[in-house]
């Protein structure tokens, strides 16, 4: 069976300078993500020993871990393109109308992800997805990155607000890490993420 | 904006007997599935109304009952469906062959999920998903409704391990309440859904 693979970023590590450092960078993709990826493909293979040998005792655990690490490797997959160091500004066109649809502004929903991000006790992600039950757009609190979501939830914009994701470079100052994550944000990808998920919807109710 | 509904069943409550009760069953749809569907509403409102008055300092409680709900009507929602008193048996064709490549046999399939919904500390699901990033058919175990996942995972059969789901026909004997679940398996259903995932959903994460 096919193994996770840490994809690479298609940015230099300094790119996001001064919003990220290249340092935080470099730390976050080639030790934090990689160690996702090797967990995720671990978990996969403790669970195909399990099956094999008919000895399940330890699923719990083995389940545990596939959940906490894949869920590391797609959320960061996704964060990395989600930046850019042309990034910035604001989304337009069917983003930016779906996003006025749904929240009722971008300042409003602007105001929304960050309080959600701040808010986040512990580890964890404040996320815009597609709803794909529902057909909306709304913005979920993860709980470290696997926890407090609905199954069918299709990333669009996510942000990581575990401490290694920040700490380095801002401290204990996690508004300023926010504010300095809008300055990145690459809508272009999050437009067309958008447009996969909404394939075939026309309007919005 | 639109509100979330609760679906009907498409079979009577009691259709599932001697499985599943018709009690259970009523209770389970009428009144569990709806304070989800109503919790999912109020929640979204709760958060719009923040939007709008620029007060998010209950943000965290929000977004809390918004996924819980949320996730509890979707959870429900593929729930019925994936049982049918004409269930039972196994999975054939492209399901059947991708549960041989992704866990071995069916056998192998059915004993690894069903130690997963036993293996439950608290309340919880069972659930077969297609992962998208990895486009591979794995089984998560959920805490509550909306724990221990990743985001784009699509559900293919789910089942439910709250007590609610079980305890008055079961109480504590929870292995005799899945291994009534296999005998109404819906496997066209999670066919559908099977091939609805595999085929349409490869391009979602923009790999």
């Amino acid at each position: 069976m096919t193994k996770y693979v840490l994809p690479d970023l298609s940015y230099d590590y300094g790119a996001l300078e001064p919003n990220i450092s290249g340092r935080i960078m470099e730390l976050h993709h080639d030790k934090h993500h990689l160690a996702y990826v090797n967990g995720a493909n671990s978990a996969l293979d403790a669970l195909a020993e399990a099956r094999d040998k008919n000895d399940l005792t330890m699923v719990n655990k083995f389940q545990k871990d596939l959940a906490f690490n894949l869920a590391g490797h797609v959320n960061h997959t996704v964060f990395w393109k989600n930046m850019s160091p042309d990034g910035g500004d604001k989304p337009t066109g069917e983003l930016a109308a779906a996003i006025d649809h749904f929240f009722g502004s971008f300042d409003a929903f602007r105001a929304h992800f960050t309080a959600s991000a701040l808010g986040i006790q512990g580890s964890g992600w404040s996320i815009l997805v597609w709803e794909m039950f529902g057909q909306k757009l709304i913005i979920e609190q993860l709980y470290d990155h696997q926890g407090n979501l609905a199954v069918g939830s299709i990333p669009l914009l996510m942000l990581d607000m575990w401490e290694h994701a920040f700490y380095l470079d801002y401290q204990n100052v996690k508004p300023e890490y926010v504010k300095a994550f809008w300055n990145i944000v690459n809508w272009a990808d999050v437009q067309a993420r958008f447009d996969e998920a909404t394939v075939g919807i026309t309007s919005f109710d």
